[in-house]
């Protein structure tokens, strides 16, 4: 009876993990392979992203957040202790495997923690205004949450018996959503993703996408594969999400696709 | 016997005298329920109607039963609608109900509608068809627009109050303001702080200045400082208020203008919006903070640090305090030597998404119970919460009516000591004899569910998420909560042999949700099979989908009895969202393609 619901909610609020000796040992940075870490579920396509800085006190945290967020301001902030509720019980806790999560994906739940829109959308404004004005310059491009709303999408794979939502306007970039994405997928690919192992080789495969294939229905009604078009221009013409079996999305190649 | 020919002497008058003393609706019905003669009698007198479930009876019904109905209040949609768990098109529509209101009860004077949809034209229905229509109060609704809000405006003879909490409306321009006529004076609550673009300035302070009755008012935030000035000088005699925008230049004129402003303004006990406020505005507020008795500063991201202590300080009266976490456990501390009085709290998370330094934890949380022992409502987000702190909490605070926690992080266990907050929300429902509202979070087990079962007795409302281990969980809490109205659960291990535990349990319930549970489509038709007295109602749009697809895109209409979906295939499917309700009005008609009742 396990639902793979460890697997889908890593995600909602702020981080929090308290930074204590053990914690910082976990959550050190550390370039090497997927899986090199013992229980270490996914990785690194984007650990060429990160700096490899050490923690020394509990506001690394925030540091590490503000170090790598170069392109994603406010609402883009990395979650890490997400991964510690992606562990789901108290006995992995002690590996902290979640702690290990090393890219800038945000996995996230729908409706959780629980604000109303209506807050939320207004916060976002009201925050961003804030923040700029604290702000001397602006390192990076822009603020992606300027709009007032959420872009939610649903999600489907193959196979899958639930269909998920993501809000496309919290990920600046395609890596992110993919990571997020396969985060949020992977427990339905094992069937239940407990076994560790398991899903890393699993997650390997998703990685060279030589099982999965991510595909996208635009404004036109057509399914085009991720990845073909510049992210902004993806972001505001995507209307639905399908993670298909690479078989089947042979039909589906990359054409170059004429703007209106 | 003989009683019951003497009752049926008993001049009706004095019976109807009688009930006119029972306000609270629970008690008007059930007196209803002692004979037909009362049944009458009560319902040709009553004025007030409470729905708290807008699919539980047909409006046709209601209207026909209560002719003399004055005011009406519905609710719509599902709590964790708010949260994005319902999807669009769901329901909730005013439109039946305005409609039967208008053909039978005609003296209705109050709507309030909360987590609705309500339409432009329904609006322009409701204010030509009720004379006498005084009050309008929307909350978490949509589907209408600023055209709506001219109609009420403009037709409405004797307008009391336009209430509209953070609704979604469509901004068609700030003409709306226009549309009271010149011989309306006769606002007393006006608030349209959830709008979100320009108003026109000038009608609005004309509007103020022919309402000598105004006690109300919340202004959006694209209502300046000037012209805040320039309305609380017009009315001396404001309540409450909700400022617009109050970025001020520092010696500027309007400042000057609001401060003098403020200090006329002895009956003002209730303060809301703050928006960008300056930090130099917050000091024009604080000659009125000593006689506050509401404050809400949830909005306001700029008021933190020593501002928000600052301002805290002075809010010796204060009842009701709304703040962001951003104001820190220092905050807190403040507000828990200041605040002596204070009755309920909310911190809200200020960002959603980064574990910024200045934010809340279960220190801030012990000192407000530690200083604030009237303390009766909390709604409380934060990073983390101990087992020992809930302890203290409920220990100093025994007069908990309310008690909601979010940890912000789904699962996280006591971080001093890995456990599950088991025995600090348990400590919460033992001490807490009056609890009726309960949302818990964090790490926890069964354990949990069985004190919330066998303490709770008083509880009426329980919100849960990824809380629970088998469906041992779900089955204590509906064999002990003998009060449970409503019960909301998501991301829960409860499969359907808890679901079908105790199924005339429900009956007793106003509605149970459950999403993302484990309860599979078996269950659900079991319990419909059941209790046909209930509606048992799923959502599953991934099976709309799939036909969606099936179809090459097209989709294909899939009218509400048709069972293609629910009897073909496997019923160990599981169930994305299940939503249960008592219903007299039978299965919905207006029900979308990925609702199906069962």
């Amino acid at each position: 009876m396990s639902p793979p619901q460890d697997h889908h909610f890593a995600g909602g609020g702020g981080g929090g993990v308290v930074a204590t000796g053990e914690d910082l040992k976990e959550t050190e940075l550390r370039l090497g392979l997927p899986g090199s870490a013992p229980h270490d579920k996914k990785l690194g396509l984007t650990l060429d992203l990160l700096p490899s800085k050490g923690f020394a006190s509990a506001g690394a945290k925030r540091g590490f957040s503000d170090a790598i967020d170069t392109s994603s301001r406010d609402n883009g902030g990395v979650l890490f202790s997400n991964a510690v509720a992606a562990s789901g019980s108290a006995s992995s806790k002690a590996d902290a495997s979640a702690a290990k999560e090393k890219g800038p994906a945000k996995a996230q739940v729908v409706g959780w923690p629980p604000i109303r829109s209506y807050r939320k959308n207004t916060m976002a404004t009201a925050t961003n205004q804030v923040k700029t004005k604290d702000e001397a310059s602006s390192a990076g491009p822009e603020p992606k949450q300027n709009s007032n709303s959420c872009l939610y999408v649903k999600v489907s794979m193959d196979g899958a018996p639930y269909l998920r939502k993501v809000d496309l306007k919290l990920y600046s970039g395609y890596k992110e959503l993919s990571i997020a994405l396969e985060k949020m997928f992977s427990g339905f690919t094992s069937g239940g993703g407990k076994d560790e192992s398991h899903s890393e080789t699993r997650t390997k495969d998703l990685l060279n996408k030589s099982e999965y294939v991510l595909t996208y229905e635009d404004k036109d009604g057509d399914w085009m594969l991720v990845g073909d078009v510049p992210w902004v221009m993806f972001v505001e013409s995507c209307k639905k999400l399908k993670i298909m079996k690479g078989s089947d999305a042979i039909g589906l190649a990359p054409r170059a696709k004429n703007q209106n | 016997m003989k009683v019951q020919s003497a009752m049926f002497y008993f001049p009706e008058e004095v019976i109807e005298h009688i009930f006119s003393f029972l306000t609270h609706h629970p008690d008007r019905n059930t007196v209803s329920t002692v004979c037909k003669a009362w049944y009458k009698i009560e319902r040709l007198s009553r004025c007030e109607v409470f729905v708290g479930n807008c699919y539980a009876i047909r409006p046709d019904r209601a209207a026909a039963r209560f002719p003399g109905l004055r005011s009406l209040t519905l609710k719509g949609k599902p709590h964790f609608a708010d949260f994005d768990l319902v999807p669009p098109d769901w329901g909730g529509l005013a439109g039946p109900w305005i409609e039967a209101m208008a053909r039978s009860c005609p003296n209705l004077e109050e709507l309030r509608m909360k987590r609705m949809v309500v339409s432009d034209e329904s609006l322009e229905l409701l204010v030509h068809a009720f004379p006498n229509f005084k009050a309008l109060v929307l909350v978490s609704c949509e589907g209408f627009s600023t055209d709506g809000l001219a109609a009420v405006a403009r037709s409405c003879k004797s307008l009391r109050e336009l209430d509209l909490q953070e609704n979604e409306i469509e901004d068609r321009g700030p003409r709306w303001l226009n549309s009271f006529p010149d011989m309306c004076t006769s606002l007393v609550s006006l608030n349209f702080a959830c709008l979100k673009g320009e108003v026109n300035l000038k009608s609005l302070e004309r509007l103020v200045c022919r309402s000598p009755n105004l006690k109300c008012l919340r202004l959006n935030r694209a209502v300046p400082v000037e012209t805040l000035a320039k309305i609380m000088n017009q009315c001396p005699n404001l309540e409450d208020l909700g400022t617009g925008s109050l970025l001020a230049d520092q010696f500027s004129e309007a400042y000057v203008s609001l401060i003098s402003a403020l200090q006329k303004c002895k009956k003002l006990r209730s303060l809301s919006g703050f928006w960008d406020a300056s930090p130099l505005c917050l000091l024009a507020v604080y000659p009125i903070c000593a006689n506050l008795t509401g404050l809400n500063l949830s909005y306001a991201p700029t008021v933190q640090g020593q501002d928000f202590i600052n301002l805290i300080q002075h809010c010796v009266k204060l009842l009701r305090l709304w703040v962001l976490d951003s104001v820190g456990d220092k905050g807190l501390a403040v507000v828990a030597s200041a605040c002596k009085e204070l009755q309920e709290l909310r911190v809200f998370p200020s960002d959603l998404f980064a574990a910024g330094p200045a934010t809340v934890t279960e220190e801030g949380l012990v000192a407000i119970s530690t200083g604030c022992p009237k303390l009766n409502s909390l709604l409380y987000f934060c990073h983390s919460m101990t087992n020992s702190a809930l302890i203290t909490v409920s220990k100093n605070c025994p007069n908990f009516t309310r008690f909601r926690l979010c940890i912000l992080e789904p699962r996280k266990p006591d971080p001093a000591t890995n456990e599950p907050l088991d025995e600090g929300f348990g400590a919460v429902v033992k001490t807490c004899k009056n609890l009726r509202r309960f949302s818990i979070s964090g790490l926890l087990t069964d354990q949990v569910f069985y004190y919330i079962g066998k303490y709770a007795k008083a509880l009426e409302m329980l919100s849960i998420a990824f809380a629970g281990d088998t469906d041992q969980g779900m089955t204590y809490v509906l064999n002990g909560c003998k009060n449970l109205r409503k019960l909301e659960i998501r991301d829960c291990p409860f499969g359907d042999g808890a679901l079908l535990a105790d199924v005339t349990k429900y009956e007793t319930m106003r509605s149970l949700w459950m999403s993302s549970c484990d309860i599979s489509l078996r269950g659900c038709k079991a319990l419909a099979t059941k209790m046909p007295s209930l509606n048992v109602e799923i959502i599953n749009e991934w099976e709309a989908e799939m036909e969606e697809n099936l179809n090459n895109g097209v989709a294909e209409v899939i009218s509400n009895n048709n069972n293609k979906h629910i009897n073909n295939g496997n019923d160990e499917r599981k169930v994305e969202k299940l939503y249960v309700y008592r219903t007299v009005g039978g299965p919905r008609t207006d029900a979308p393609d990925f609702v199906w009742t069962l």
